[in-house]
């Protein structure tokens, strides 16, 4: 009974399915439906519904508190005014401040985590390798807060930062890196770093785990060094991988975050400091300009979409190529 | 001849390398570990003396009197509470909703699973953005409630990979004896698949309840009453009192507070620590886990 039940189970993927039978096989699966329920309404209320109010960004809207929807439906449309507007004025910089942040922190949040991975296994001490990594990770976990904190104490006039550098005598005065906007990009790339390197080299300590250790075992009865067999049978095996980092990163290269720019910015460096993120934040949400702030916010969604996508298929198309 | 200098280069370079690597481990593992030792020192240092400067490895005069200020704070105090109480309650509800999604998504059989799983995948990539979603949240009347920090929070299509990358290294058959032995879905999840996956989940536990604990900028923007603040909300604005007025090199504020045996930034480096120490106590014991369920995720991913 059971058997019959699994083989009409399996013939469901028939092409003349009856009504009956799909009528049936939902029944069969109501579990899993009752599972997805929850999931369903989460992803419908909190994802889906925002998308239908992304029409703000084509109208003039203003809440006058007769529901949402009356609202937005009888505001006045204006077509690609608010994306002129933007364009017209602050895009080009929150643009170039986007992209500038986003470059900085890949050309050092890139190449750290696989230096670090490399370093780390040749490590033979199995307890000072874990206590390395431990630490590593520690900064993943601790909130924005208390990390932009850390780096606006330590570089602040008095901090640990501006006392190495006048002890070593490179500067003799107090550097306000905090004020002024050429420093801002530096530090951000660097914060960012420091909050990754642990959490990313995770993902090559697993890759490198996977290479075939008879191909070192070869290397050294051939009588390969330690640094020949690195840059012979490790680094072309996680090539890769690193591939595949390097496009998923340039896919999100329009998310740069917003907490560490909130956090560590201030109004002395804001020119620098300010992404799509905090532009529409400032703008839609603490200034009430919804419709504006939404137009600001459905460009970026729309450009990073295109940049994901592509990525995707590059990193799809590569991965395949790679692997056989 | 020939032979002893290729070899004397081989050991240079070798000796190079390992040099660098260790170097480099120890700078890594100091520049992660050093800033926190330093708020340790500065928090349990009496504040006068931590402003002469210099306190940078052991506290100079040893004192827990920051602490006593800081846990007299009632702000900070119900701060705390808030946290606690989003992630004791939503981290549970995010890691049931989140596993069981991934186990329907994971089951072959599933009546259109292609739809389903796009339909969740596509919100990574694709979003209505801040200002719909927070509207949104206005028109569910969820704004100013403690509940916007559990409903929204709820699904996570990223955890949600990294559990289904996990689940399809279980064997099928596990779960078809099960089906044959009569048990339905609901019963296989709670009893095969969630035991099964408890590395993953445990990463999942992990993640969930540290993003609970390190959030503050939902709080700041989607309620205003005060004893909604999340913890990490009133350390910004902790932290900030001292920003506004630190920065412009001597401080009135900082002065001001000459006369008491605290001075702001003691009290400060105390309120971060509070923060801290739970995540510290924490990661490492579930780091086992942690890694087992990254190494899936990026290896399948």
């Amino acid at each position: 009974m059971k058997s019959a039940k699994q083989t009409a189970g399996r013939a469901k993927y028939a092409p003349h399915r009856s009504k009956k039978k799909l009528a049936l096989d939902l029944w069969r699966q109501r579990y899993l439906f009752l599972m997805m329920l929850p999931a369903l309404v989460c992803v419908i209320l909190f994802n889906y519904v925002p998308m239908t109010g992304l029409y703000i960004s084509f109208v003039n809207y203003v809440p006058r508190g007769e529901g949402f929807y009356q609202d937005m439906l009888s505001a006045k449309f204006v077509g690609l005014d608010w994306f002129e507007y933007f364009f017209s004025t602050d895009f080009g910089i929150v643009m170039r401040n986007t992209l500038c942040q986003s470059l900085l922190t890949l050309l050092f949040s890139f190449p750290a985590p696989i230096i670090f991975a490399i370093c780390l296994n040749e490590i033979k001490n199995n307890k000072v390798k874990k206590a390395a990594q431990t630490a590593s990770y520690l900064p993943y976990f601790i909130s924005w807060v208390i990390a932009a904190n850390m780096f606006v104490t330590f570089l602040s006039g008095d901090g640990v930062i501006n006392d190495i550098l006048q002890a070593l005598h490179i500067t003799d005065h107090d550097i306000l890196f905090m004020q002024e906007g050429k420093y801002f990009w530096l530090i951000l790339a660097l914060a960012n770093t420091w909050k990754n390197i642990g959490y990313d080299a995770i993902i090559y300590l697993a890759a490198i785990s996977g290479i075939d250790q008879e191909m070192y075992e070869a290397a050294e009865v051939d009588g390969a060094t330690k640094t020949q067999k690195i840059w012979f049978i490790t680094m072309p095996s996680l090539l890769p991988t690193i591939m595949i980092m390097l496009l998923l990163a340039v896919g999100g290269i329009l998310n740069v975050g917003y907490e560490q720019q909130l956090l560590m910015g201030n109004d002395a460096v804001i020119k620098y400091s300010d992404v799509f993120d905090t532009y529409t934040y400032r703008y839609g949400i603490v200034n009430g300009m919804y419709s504006y702030g939404t137009a600001v916010g459905l460009f970026k969604s729309v450009v990073s979409f295109a940049f994901v996508a592509i990525t995707n298929k590059l990193s799809r198309k590569y991965a395949e190529v790679s692997l056989y | 001849m020939l032979k002893s200098k290729k070899r004397f280069k081989r050991t240079v370079g070798e000796l190079l390398f390992d040099l660098f690597k260790v170097l480099f481990i120890l700078f890594i593992s100091i520049v992660c570990i050093y800033p926190f030792w330093n708020i340790f020192v500065i928090s349990v240092n009496d504040g006068q003396d931590a402003l002469r400067g210099g306190l940078y490895f052991w506290p100079r005069m040893f004192t827990l009197e920051n602490y006593e200020q800081i846990f007299q704070r009632k702000e900070f105090l119900h701060a705390i509470l808030v946290t606690l109480s989003r992630t004791l309650i939503g981290t549970p509800l995010v890691v049931l909703n989140t596993s069981m999604l991934a186990y329907v998504l994971s089951r072959e059989k599933l009546i259109g699973r292609k739809f389903w799983t796009l339909l969740f995948i596509f919100t990574m990539y694709f979003s209505g953005g801040m200002v719909p979603y927070y509207l949104q949240l206005k028109n569910l009347g969820l704004l100013d409630k403690f509940v916007v920090y559990i409903f929204p929070t709820m699904l996570n299509v990223y955890y949600m990979i990294l559990i289904r990358s996990y689940l399809y290294g279980i064997p099928e058959s596990l779960v078809e004896s099960a089906q044959l032995d009569g048990a339905n879905d609901l019963k296989i999840y709670a009893r095969i698949i969630f035991p099964l996956a408890k590395p993953v989940i445990m990463t999942i536990v992990l993640f969930a309840s540290i993003s609970h604990w390190n959030a503050w900028f939902d709080s700041r923007l989607y309620t205003n009453s005060m004893d909604l603040k999340t913890l990490q909300l009133v350390l910004v604005e902790i932290l900030n009192q001292f920003q506004t007025s630190g920065t412009n090199g001597a401080s009135l504020a900082q002065k001001a507070q000459l006369m008491s045996g605290v001075t702001q930034k003691s009290v400060q480096m105390a309120a971060v620590m509070v923060a801290t120490i739970p995540i510290i106590c924490v990661y490492p014991f579930v780091q086992k886990y942690f890694v087992k369920g990254i190494m899936i995720g990026a290896v399948k991913a």
